[in-house]
């Protein structure tokens, strides 16, 4: 019993809803390196997870994980009670098919550290471009949404602006945007202020706490412990590919009960 | 020297207002006047040459046989390069793909095209009837046949210039192709297909409009390499621009003079081809 297991920590906290995200044993090798070592992890509906780690303890990993960006290779995931890449048929896992896959990812919206716009495309566009492929949404509709989304974000001006006319900060509101354009039920944050000036940090991460008050169920990869602080539910100290500690962040953050949890926020803080 | 050793603040008033003399690139002077000499020299020699035939030039650079065989150049361009696309983006998706067999056939494939002379090509095609004497459809290995025809009859010259100059350049833009679509950040794949888009979709609109800013510079290069090599299909008597005029020098011996009337044409070609390119290049090369 070296690590707690978030589940017990969250359960303390009778607000949240059902299981949104359920990790078990979580295993994940390239070639002979071991990157995940059996993550467990439960994310509830409403809830704030923020992962916190050093750099290699496999956060992102298991981050793209949940969206089957990378294939697990044991244990299990779930979202919203569907098993990630697998159908359950007579007792077996069948792996589903791409187009499959490519289904079960329209509910899960993702945001990445080096923001991933598409150049070719308007801010709009980009917005506008998987609910008009994917979800088959009438242009004007998905026009207007994008409208929406791109004030939401604080970015109403920027509709006609190519991603290289735009900011950093304003590149990666336009990305989550883009990912809110598709109603996701779960979002997922690989580390989304890293690359970027800090001064443009607080610009996303406002967007990103008005997210969260809204109710969204998110999973951050962060190393902003503030933001984690002051916003996360949930706070979960990976390293060496396990969870080492988890739970509220008034008890990892400011009393940690594992040495490698205070060690790495000696470091960071 | 006195002046040097003042504080900067007190001379600079008087270096601001001062006049500059630019340099004088002399070296620049001496080597455009000798090349302008050449020049000159090389366009005196041509032009006084009598054998060079200028009213010969005159009567044929419209002439019929010219003008059937500019066109036969023409279309033969365009619809090898047509092949040479639309086969090239197979063999770039089957060579990309995971199944290592396609992997291993396409690699195989760009290495015999690629390998081997475009001129040997063109005459392998030209003689098929010689190593297949019939061209049938049938059932193997029985004596049923629907369809058997002379394979000299189903490919002709122009049918033969045609698969040589498309199936070669089917090798050449497949690793165009290949090298913009990898040229694309990964990033860009692993967006779209987090928005829940299929792998299909992906390629399609997200990473080879992408790929395109890398692949249309060479692509337009290829297709004026395409409009000249069409000239070795003279070899099989393919019935194009260069054909057409060798069969004319062939009886007349004006070599030279039908040469330039060929030259005129080709160099009229080519220039126009590298108009729309530079549409294209500004078309899809907004993106950043």
């Amino acid at each position: 019993m070296s690590a707690v297991s978030s589940s017990s920590a969250v359960s303390e906290m009778s607000e949240m809803g059902e299981p949104m995200v359920v990790a078990e044993g979580v295993h994940k090798r390239y070639g002979s390196v071991e990157v995940l070592r059996g993550v467990d992890l439960t994310v509830r509906r409403g809830e704030v997870c923020c992962l916190l780690g050093p750099s290699g303890s496999g956060k992102s990993t298991f981050l793209r994980c949940v969206n089957r960006l990378e294939r697990a290779d044991g244990g299990s995931i779930s979202v919203d009670g569907e098993p990630v890449g697998f159908r359950r048929r007579h007792g077996r896992r069948h792996e589903l098919r791409e187009k499959e896959v490519a289904a079960a990812r329209r509910d899960i919206g993702m945001v990445f550290q080096r923001f991933n716009l598409f150049p070719h495309l308007t801010a709009a566009e980009n917005i506008m471009e998987a609910p008009v492929r994917v979800k088959g949404v009438g242009r004007d509709e998905a026009r207007q949404r994008a409208a929406r989304l791109l004030d939401r974000v604080g970015l109403a001006d920027k509709a006609d602006s190519r991603p290289a006319q735009l900011s950093g900060g304003q590149q990666q509101r336009v990305a989550i945007a883009r990912a809110l354009a598709m109603d996701p039920k779960l979002m997922l944050f690989d580390e989304p202020t890293s690359a970027l000036d800090p001064e443009l940090v607080g610009e996303v991460l406002d967007v990103m706490r008005g997210l969260a008050e809204d109710g969204m169920t998110m999973i951050v990869v962060t190393h902003e412990i503030g933001f984690a602080r002051e916003v996360a539910d949930t706070t979960v100290f990976l390293d060496g590919g396990v969870v080492v500690e988890s739970g509220p962040p008034a008890e990892v953050l400011t009393a940690p009960r594992q040495e490698r949890t205070r060690a790495f926020l000696a470091k960071v803080l | 020297m006195a002046s040097s050793t003042l504080p900067l603040r007190d001379r600079a008033p008087s270096e601001a207002s001062e006049s500059v003399v630019p340099l004088r690139h002399y070296g620049r002077h001496a080597g455009g006047a000798v090349a302008l000499v050449c020049l000159g020299g090389v366009l005196w020699s041509f032009g006084k040459n009598p054998n060079l035939d200028w009213p010969t030039i005159g009567a044929y650079l419209f002439k019929d046989l010219t003008l059937q065989g500019l066109w036969t150049t023409v279309w033969l361009t365009v619809v090898a390069m047509a092949i040479g696309l639309a086969g090239g983006v197979l063999v770039a998706v089957m060579r990309l793909s995971g199944n290592p067999v396609l992997r291993g056939v396409s690699s195989l494939y760009v290495w015999v095209f690629r390998g081997t002379p475009l001129l040997v090509q063109i005459i392998f095609w030209g003689f098929l009837g010689a190593f297949y004497k019939n061209t049938m459809i049938g059932i193997p290995f029985t004596h049923i046949t629907f369809y058997s025809t002379p394979t000299s009859t189903l490919v002709d010259a122009t049918t033969a210039a045609l698969l040589a100059l498309g199936l070669n350049e089917i090798a050449y833009a497949s690793e165009i192709i290949r090298a913009g679509i990898q040229a694309v950040d990964r990033g860009q794949t692993e967006a779209a297909q987090a928005l829940g888009m299929t792998p299909v979709l992906t390629m399609r609109r997200i990473v080879l409009p992408q790929a395109m800013r890398s692949i249309i510079p060479p692509l337009g290069n290829e297709v004026v390499t395409m409009l000249k090599s069409t000239a070795l299909v003279s070899v099989i008597a393919g019935h194009d621009l260069l054909s057409n005029l060798q069969d004319v020098y062939a009886q007349n011996y004006k070599v030279i003079p039908l040469l330039v009337v060929a030259s005129l044409w080709y160099l009229v070609l080519s220039s126009l081809l590298s108009l729309p390119q530079s549409w294209l290049e500004r078309r899809f090369g907004g993106a950043r």
